[in-house]
């Protein structure tokens, strides 16, 4: 393969991340890859851009000022009435024609349900490529292409794919796989008020209602502590062994796909491939062999600590710090030993409510 | 009331569960891996199958691969699909997303020449490719709504041609009504699949399944497809590179176990010293 350079596509320059916004705020991915797209722009030389979309207020200035903090040298702010709410056609249809408008030649979302789902469209819409679920972006040096890594055959091999002929250059990026940049407060950078045209009634798909998820919602990926068990654990009955200690330490429970299957725990805790990804300061596998569908959700977290009664596990390829042995027994000592303060009160990470 | 006219892509996928790494090599190891139908799709058939048992009307299930993707197909037909169609070609090797959504929006404007059509399902993802992206290309080539990651369909109203489906999102499930025809992502887990009763899968063995090549599937535009329509390369396949060390094992004597447990308390606090 002989990368050819169509000159027609050094029109292309930039590196941008659309800012997927809720009500509830920015989703943390959008800050992740602007870091990303910090590295990426300066690498080629050029800018990064930020594209924050939704209806006027506030908090549509305060977002994009964040977006400056986070790494971005232009914003381009659109603020419109039927932006309330994430639905496919004024999201796609702003996007496309920013993009048109400005040529970047690097777009990136977050892999949620929103920037896949917004990603797969303005990909299509356009007719370039889209690499879905990156873990790792980097630029080719020979092409100058962005190189975006991602998992194939459930973690086993890695491919990176490059889009040689076709600008933008899109990507997909799970969730806390790649750091949070550091928030420069006064960083100075350009906020443009683009005007897109949007009208209600040509918009066919409405919302008629928000349901929030109720119940066992957590959000583990943005969690600092997890205390994940697996089938070692042997009855549904010892994960409050987990819970105990997750709750000691103001953590979350996460669990193996097995131990999903066996009904021990709800689904939303799945930590792995087909689960979640999670990336949390300290992360405690109990009764966890370690098999590579689970890993590829775990092994970037700081710190991992494995407890498994077979000294092969593969788990402990990936721990820092293992104890050989029974989980069942051991769950309630290292609860205990946080309970009586051996980690003092304040050691718990801020944010989260340490046990009474 | 006349009953939907629906479409269900499936894709033939190699069973990922029995794929293996070479533990020397670090190549894929394909050769007797079985192909199965793509389990998502399951999902998607089976919703497709329910608004069949309420309101009636028609299933066509289609499939782009090689000819032996025929058996995703037959399957397809054993569960309760009318009709199934094979788009098979050389000229598709090598497609990526944007080839593969364009080939298969094709093949379903062909298909509602036949009829019009009312719904397209897909699933989520697949479990090799793994990337989402064909559903909503496809609805996008085709002019649809796209409703991804439904998890429910509480109305489908065919008289005005209105549907209200649920929308699941990591914060909460979007109640969304939009108009006909639409494309639907199906998201997994949302109902528990039937089974094919042996009559069922005798008339699959036998029902005639079509085969369309590139023209028949209303392609001209050979850049659009297989290598030449796929903006994406596959530069490089690799292992993942293991961190070398193996984990820092705590001794310890089964009388106690304390000790243990405080020297590993220790070492975290040592290791995340903003917490002590
Ligand atoms: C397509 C696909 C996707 C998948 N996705 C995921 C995913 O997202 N997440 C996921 O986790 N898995 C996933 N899996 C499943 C994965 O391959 C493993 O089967 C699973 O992770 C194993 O879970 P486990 O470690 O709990 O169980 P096991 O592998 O059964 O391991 C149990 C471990 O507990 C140890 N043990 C036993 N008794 C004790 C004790 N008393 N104290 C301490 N240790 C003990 C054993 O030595 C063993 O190592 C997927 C598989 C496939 C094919
Ligand atoms: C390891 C690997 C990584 C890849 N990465 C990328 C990438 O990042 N970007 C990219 O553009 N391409 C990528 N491809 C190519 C891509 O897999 C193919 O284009 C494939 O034809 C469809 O994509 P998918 O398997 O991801 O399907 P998805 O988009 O995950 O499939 C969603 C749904 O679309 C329907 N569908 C998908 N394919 C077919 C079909 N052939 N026939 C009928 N219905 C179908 C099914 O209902 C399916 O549930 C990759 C392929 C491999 C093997």
């Amino acid at each position: 393969r002989k990368p050819t350079f169509d000159p027609r596509l050094a029109e292309y320059r930039g590196v941008w991340v659309f800012v997927e916004r809720d009500l509830s705020g920015v989703h943390p991915v959008s800050w992740e890859l602007l870091g990303a797209a910090r590295r990426l722009a300066d690498q080629l030389g050029s800018e990064v851009g930020a594209v924050v979309a939704g209806v006027p207020e506030e908090a549509l200035d305060v977002d994009s000022r964040e977006a400056i903090a986070y790494g971005a040298d232009v914003v381009y702010q659109v603020g419109h009435p039927v932006l309330a709410g994430y639905r496919n056609e004024p999201y796609s249809k702003l996007l496309c024609e920013l993009v048109k408008r400005h040529k970047p030649e690097i777009l990136l979302l977050g892999a949620t349900s929103l920037g896949r789902d917004l990603a797969s469209s303005v990909a299509t819409t356009l007719e370039t490529g889209l690499t879905a679920d990156c873990t790792e972006l980097a630029i080719d040096r020979e092409s100058r292409a962005l190189a975006a890594t991602r998992p194939t055959f459930g973690g086993n091999l890695l491919c990176t794919i490059l889009t040689l002929n076709y600008r933008p250059q899109m990507a997909t990026v799970r969730p806390r796989v790649l750091p949070s940049p550091a928030k420069v407060r006064d960083r100075s950078g350009q906020i443009r008020k683009e005007e897109i045209e949007l009208h209600e009634e040509e918009i066919v798909t409405k919302i008629a209602q928000f349901l929030p998820h109720v119940g066992d919602q957590v959000d583990l990926a943005l969690s600092e502590v997890i205390v994940a068990g697996g089938k070692g654990l042997q009855k549904a009955a010892n994960f409050a062994l987990l819970e105990d200690l997750a709750l000691a330490l103001g953590g979350e429970v996460g669990a193996t796909r097995a131990a999903v299957q066996a009904g021990w725990i709800d689904p939303q805790r799945q930590i792995g491939q087909t689960g979640k990804t999670v990336r949390p300061k300290l992360y405690i596998a109990a009764g966890i062999s370690g098999a590579i569908q689970h890993r590829v959700g775990m092994e970037s977290s700081d710190l991992i600590v494995a407890i498994n009664t077979d000294p092969n596990a593969p788990i402990f390829e990936v721990a820092h710090y293992g104890i050989v042995g029974d989980a069942v027994a051991l769950l309630p000592l290292l609860t205990r030993a946080v309970r009586g303060r051996i980690l003092p009160e304040k050691a718990t990470p801020s944010g989260l409510c340490a046990s009474p | 009331m006349r009953g939907p006219n629906i479409v269900v892509c499936v894709k033939q996928v190699p069973d990922s569960a029995q794929i293996r790494v070479h533990p020397v090599t670090g190549t894929i190891m394909r050769q007797g891996v079985p192909a199965v139908l793509n389990p998502y799709d399951l999902f998607a058939l089976e919703e497709a199958l329910r608004i069949k048992d309420r309101l009636g009307g028609r299933i066509v299930a289609l499939c782009m691969g090689p000819p032996q993707a025929e058996a995703a197909l037959r399957k397809a037909l054993s569960l309760g699909v009318d009709d199934a169609v094979l788009v098979s070609d050389r000229a598709f090797a090598g497609s990526d997303t944007l080839a593969t959504s364009f080939a298969l929006a094709n093949a379903i404007r062909r298909l509602s020449e036949e009829k019009p059509i009312d719904l397209v399902f897909t699933g989520k993802q697949t479990i090799d490719g793994d990337t989402g992206q064909v559903g909503p290309g496809v609805a996008k080539r085709l002019g649809m709504h796209l409703l991804s990651y439904v998890c429910r369909i509480p109305i489908l109203d065919m008289d005005s041609g209105t549907i209200v489906a649920h929308r699941w999102t990591e914060r909460g499930v979007q109640v969304l009504t939009s108009r006909l025809p639409c494309l639907i992502t199906v998201l997994e887990g949302t109902s528990q699949g039937r089974f094919a009763s042996l009559p069922e899968m005798i008339r699959a063995a036998r029902q005639p399944i079509r085969v369309w090549d590139r023209k028949a599937a209303g392609i001209e535009d050979l850049t659009k497809i297989g290598l030449k329509g796929s903006p994406t390369v596959v530069g490089k396949v690799f292992a993942p590179s293991r961190r070398s060390e193996r984990a820092e094992c705590i001794e310890w004597e089964p009388d106690h176990p304390e000790t243990a447990v405080a020297l590993l308390w220790e070492k975290v606090l040592a290791r995340q010293p903003e917490w002590a």
